[in-house]
């Protein structure tokens, strides 16, 4: 077939809802940008165990230790799924987690903030994996055939882990001065960040025209943060809680809660790697990965001997 | 700052050009097999594929996928096939292997018009 004709077909695809499969003929810009946002994404679910991890030890009670462990078991899993999904395009396991480890590939920078207290797993639970859950709800209708399925997997598990967070703060929300004022402080400091995970306004976005006629993303960054603000806005009524926004407001006419200003100036600088734990998060990584080394080979002249 | 090639600050969409950081990673050029799992959601059902892993051995693979693809007990059989062992279809060879069958709709129930008294065959 022509190349013309392969573009047609692929077009033809796209457009009906045919999801794509890896030995399909596609695009290479199509093939790189899956590529780019599966890895990112697999990395943002490894990358985003360790501010969680480090709660697992020093989770209150012997129930929210076994909980949380399986929430970060959850994340791992699915990392996994996901670069399983991303190998599919053709490119290796070890060049994905190399691009992470070099700083070339990123991971969603709210992970680059640290987990102060124990109220902070509860913030992460419902605004992090609650933010996560409307931007992958979205990707179950992605283009990409394995991706997609790779969401459906993940949004059944995603569930319990908001409930989860929800919940921490609940208990929270109902204790003595001191538990409250950590509930607060905690959505105080995880609000901003969550909104940010969302990416810039879609005015500034000028290249996700083509994600969006690909239907590898199929609502815009100013959608998908609108809909959360929606949701978390009356969700924190349960809690009693405020959210930091003074300009929060229900705006009758548009049928949807009015919000602050972002600040961009932090947002970027957190891409570029000068957030509060960028260092110490890669490098704890790269350290993981080095002292595997002599497990990852052991394990394969074991598996050699035995051929 | 140029903000013109960034699209999205979510999974996925921060250029790679964005980047920085160290780059001297060490390429072992070897990762450990890639293995396809299929799991038997419950006794009476087939095994049905879920995706894949890495794993040294067969023995590793079915242990791994335990771990990755059945945490809320949906599974109560693994297998695993080392993915270089699977033989697939062409996607080219679509028409060729599946259209023949595209106009025998006699093999269909609903081709053959029955009375109502005996529609329910
Ligand atoms: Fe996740
Ligand atoms: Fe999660």
């Amino acid at each position: 077939m022509t190349l013309q004709g392969l573009e047609k077909n692929f077009g033809e695809k796209i457009d009906n809802e045919v999801k794509i499969e890896p030995k399909d003929w596609m695009p290479d810009a199509y093939r790189k940008t899956n590529i780019r946002q599966i890895s990112q994404h697999a990395h943002s679910e490894i990358v985003g165990m360790l501010p969680e991890g480090n709660w697992i030890s020093r989770a209150p009670t012997l129930k929210r230790k076994a909980i949380l462990l399986a929430k970060v078991q959850d994340e791992a899993g699915h990392g996994l799924y996901l670069y399983s999904a991303c190998e599919t395009l053709g490119i290796t396991r070890e060049e994905t987690i190399n691009d992470l480890h070099s700083g070339k590939a990123k991971y969603s920078s709210i992970f680059n903030y640290p987990t102060l207290t124990w109220a902070d797993i509860g913030a992460i639970g419902w605004l992090v994996d609650g933010a996560a859950i409307i931007n992958q709800v979205m990707l179950t209708r992605t283009s990409y055939g394995p991706y997609a399925r790779a969401m459906v997997r993940i949004c059944k598990e995603e569930s319990f882990h908001q409930r989860q967070g929800f919940e921490i703060l609940l208990v929270l929300s109902k204790g003595s001065k001191e538990q409250k004022e950590m509930c607060q402080d905690a959505i105080n400091r995880w609000w901003w960040p969550s909104l940010m995970m969302f990416g810039p306004k879609d005015a500034e976005s000028t290249n996700s025209d083509q994600s969006m006629k690909w239907k590898i993303k199929r609502k815009s960054n100013d959608e998908l943060r609108q809909n959360f603000v929606d949701m978390i806005a009356e969700q924190i009524k349960t809690l009693g809680m405020k959210l930091p926004d003074d300009n929060l407001k229900w705006n009758e006419e548009r049928n949807h809660y009015d919000f602050g200003e972002i600040n961009w100036e932090e947002f970027w600088n957190v891409v570029k790697g000068n957030g509060p734990c960028n260092k110490q998060r890669l490098d704890a990584r790269r350290k993981a990965w080095e002292e595997g080394e002599w497990v990852r080979e052991a394990a394969a002249a074991y598996a050699e001997k035995r051929k | 700052m140029n903000t013109q090639f960034i699209k999205k600050n979510y999974y996925g969409d921060i250029p790679d050009e964005k980047g920085g950081g160290i780059t001297n990673v060490k390429i072992s050029g070897q990762d450990w097999p890639l293995w396809e799992v299929f799991i038997r959601s419950k006794q009476g059902l087939d095994h049905k594929h879920v995706g894949s892993l890495h794993a040294s051995d067969a023995k590793m693979a079915i242990e791994n996928a335990r771990d990755v693809y059945t945490r809320r007990m949906e599974g109560v059989s693994i297998w695993v096939v080392e993915s270089i062992n699977i033989h697939a279809s062409a996607p080219e060879e679509v028409g060729e292997l599946f259209e023949p069958a595209e106009d025998k709709i006699y093999r269909h129930p609903t081709f053959y018009n029955l009375p109502e008294e005996v529609n329910k065959m």
